[in-house]
């Protein structure tokens, strides 16, 4: 059983994006960081153990050529070996800070070239793999970054061709070392997922196809990529192998945010949020779901949801218009 | 964001802009021979929706409208229903342009919150084109722009992909938000909170291809099935019974888009909560920013389309007070 926990107030309402909350967790500074996409500009708060809130700053997009100002599709930390970098994409470009959001180290601006004429042009999908950062595409491309131990030489590493749609989300796991291994999942608004090696080249290991239904939400934990589509429908599969091993109709409506370790978060715009046990049989070695809690956000449409800690004991929630950031925490 | 969202915005936001003038220009309706001079007859009534709808359609606005650009500001986007509104002999006040506007955009915003597929929006305004086809019975060549527009509609939307959709819906929910305007027909059907926001049901029809949640399936390795587990959701849902249709005439089955003023209800289109109106607006709209340049050039263009009518009678005869009961609106009290 979860209880509601004081909410952060928020200085703008939430955009109604997916993946509309990241989640840094300082227990050594007994901190937790909140990162949420306003529109235009991105919240970033601190707050204590009780939801007390410290500091917050906002950042904005990136000014560029256009009409109304750039709109940011996602703001989320990346934890690499020696350091912390916050990312932000947006309709212009990508953008890194150090994890607090003082100082820009590196800027990357969208080449679109006359795309930008008939169709969306934007970053969105951030993950940190090793001393990586991947960044997707509205093109299907993965952009990935060579991240130093520290200071600004951030140099564009690699372009990944896997996807022929936009890129909805990236999820990675701390490599394994042997070859073969899947350590990163990219996946779009096909559906479609794409299962990488990570390393000085990428390489693609398989794809599970999506038919036609969105995925803007994917988590990797432990050989197992979680995937939430637009249906409502969650998918469990063996990343090695690309195997379905658990179907959960989960949602009635389209999934905006998942959240792994150890238990599996699934939050949708339905104004649900489910929590569920993952756990491999003894027998079959196959992966089993169990349902563990479901909690209804009253009237929100649910764009952003994280754990807070990593026992998976309390989560944070964004809604879509909603000024806050709610809290729950189990009893 | 989507580039492909301006057509949608304006189509159906100008839908309920006429449903509203509709229903407000029958409120006052006299029967024709006893008519005044200031007083709105049915011929009146039927003459105002003709011009505006005819200068919605017109050719040229629309193929500016259906070219890939991104969405207008809200002050940009407001200027041209002001235009679109004195397209006819109807003069408007300030005051009165000022509720049709935040009305209409509030019905949209509830529409576009509560399709169930983003998919669902162009079903949205296909159900606004019926009935505007409707106002227009008698006029075969409007029939004709509206049906081309219905035309247009089909070929750029029709092969989109529900991820393309998705960003359309993101799109215009960015437009809307932190709009609370709280609508009185809204207050009194419980779908929409005091407080401003939107009730989202958990139970009834599912969007078109999603299952009723509360199944767990597990598989091995060779693809059989081996566990077969429920759990309780929390909603109660059913699975839509069919899927509205996409053609030129057709089953919608969505209701949203249709016309909640109809002569079949008793409404009032009251709105509360005008000085909450000013606070909830982001602080873009309230600081006194001129139009951008470029948004200028695009409303001119799209503008220099549009014939504005002017008045050949006596102009008192035609100004109309859309909300007749402002005194009372003011006096409502607006719960926090």
């Amino acid at each position: 059983m979860f209880r509601r926990e004081r909410s952060i107030p928020l200085r703008g309402s939430a955009a109604a994006l997916c993946n509309n909350l990241s989640v840094l967790q300082l227990p050594v500074r007994n901190l937790t960081h909140f990162g949420v996409v306003h529109g235009p500009s991105a919240q970033l708060l601190s707050a204590a153990p009780e939801g007390v809130p410290l500091a917050q700053r906002q950042l904005q997009a990136k000014e560029g050529a256009g009409v109304s100002p750039p709109l940011i599709t996602q703001v989320h930390w990346c934890v690499l070996p020696f350091r912390v970098l916050l990312v932000l994409t947006s309709h212009r470009g990508i953008q890194m800070y150090e994890s607090d959001g003082s100082v820009m180290v590196y800027w990357h601006a969208l080449d679109a070239g006359d795309a930008s004429l008939v169709q969306a042009v934007f970053a969105r999908g951030i993950a940190a793999s090793g001393h990586f950062i991947c960044v997707g595409m509205w093109s299907g491309q993965v952009l990935v970054f060579d991240i130093p131990a520290k200071g600004p030489n951030i140099v564009l590493s690699e372009e990944l061709a896997g996807h022929q749609t936009p890129v909805t989300d990236i999820a990675t796991e701390p490599a394994q070392g042997q070859d073969g291994v899947a350590d990163v999942v990219t996946a779009d608004d096909s559906g479609l997922l794409c299962v990488w090696q990570s390393g000085p080249e990428f390489k693609l290991l398989t794809r599970i196809p999506g038919f036609g239904v969105p995925c803007p939400s994917v988590q990797l934990w432990r050989g197992t990529i979680a995937a939430g589509y637009g249906n409502g429908q969650v998918r469990l599969y063996e990343a090695s192998t690309g195997t379905l091993h658990v179907q959960i109709d989960a949602h009635a409506r389209a999934i905006c945010a998942l959240d792994l370790a150890p238990e599996l978060l699934s939050a949708a715009e339905d104004t649900f949020v489910h929590i569920w046990k993952l756990s491999r049989s003894p027998e079959g070695g196959y992966i089993e779901v169990e349902h563990c809690h479901g909690e209804c956000v009253p009237d929100t449409q649910v764009c952003g949801a994280r754990f807070c800690d990593p026992s998976g004991s309390s989560f944070a929630v964004t809604g879509y218009d909603l000024a806050e950031i709610l809290r729950f925490s189990s009893m | 964001m989507s580039v492909r969202t301006l057509p949608l915005l304006f189509l159906n936001l100008g839908g309920e802009m006429l449903y509203i003038l509709d229903q407000r220009l029958r409120a006052q309706n006299i029967p024709g021979d006893k008519a005044r001079k200031d007083e709105w007859t049915e011929v009146d009534r039927k003459r105002v929706l003709n011009d505006i709808i005819s200068t919605m359609f017109n050719r040229k606005f629309m193929e500016e409208l259906f070219k890939p650009q991104e969405l207008y500001s809200k002050k940009a986007l407001r200027t041209v229903y002001d235009r679109l509104a004195h397209a006819s002999i109807m003069r408007l006040n300030q005051a009165s342009m000022d509720k049709l506007y935040d009305l209409m955009t509030m019905a949209f915003k509830y529409q576009v919150l509560l399709c169930p597929r983003p998919k669902d929006v162009l079903l949205v305004t296909f159900n606004h084109l019926d009935a505007i086809k409707g106002f227009i019975q008698d006029s075969p060549t409007l029939l004709h722009q509206v049906d081309e527009t219905f035309q247009q509609l089909t070929e750029i939307y029709g092969g989109f992909s529900a991820g393309e959709f998705q960003l359309i819906r993101q799109t215009l929910l960015i437009f809307f938000q932190d709009l609370h305007i709280r609508v009185s027909i809204f207050l009194k059907d419980k779908v929409q909170n005091s407080n401003g926001r939107f009730v989202l049901p958990v139970s009834g029809p599912l969007p078109w291809g999603t299952k009723v949640p509360g199944l767990i399936r597990t598989f091995n390795n060779k693809g059989e099935e081996v566990r077969k587990v429920e759990f309780k959701h929390g909603g109660s849902y059913v699975a839509a019974p069919k899927e509205g249709s996409f053609e030129l005439y057709g089953d919608r089955v969505l209701k949203l888009g249709t016309n909640m003023y109809s002569v079949n209800r008793p409404v009032e289109t009251h709105m509360s909560g005008a000085s909450e109106n000013l606070a909830a607006q982001t602080q873009e709209s309230i600081a006194p920013n001129p139009l951008a340049k470029e948004e200028l050039n695009l409303l001119a263009r799209l503008i220099g389309g549009m014939e504005i009518k002017k008045p050949s009678g006596p102009e008192p005869g035609f100004r109309l007070n859309l909300f007749t009961t402002d005194e009372e609106e003011e006096a409502m009290i607006c719960l926090p």
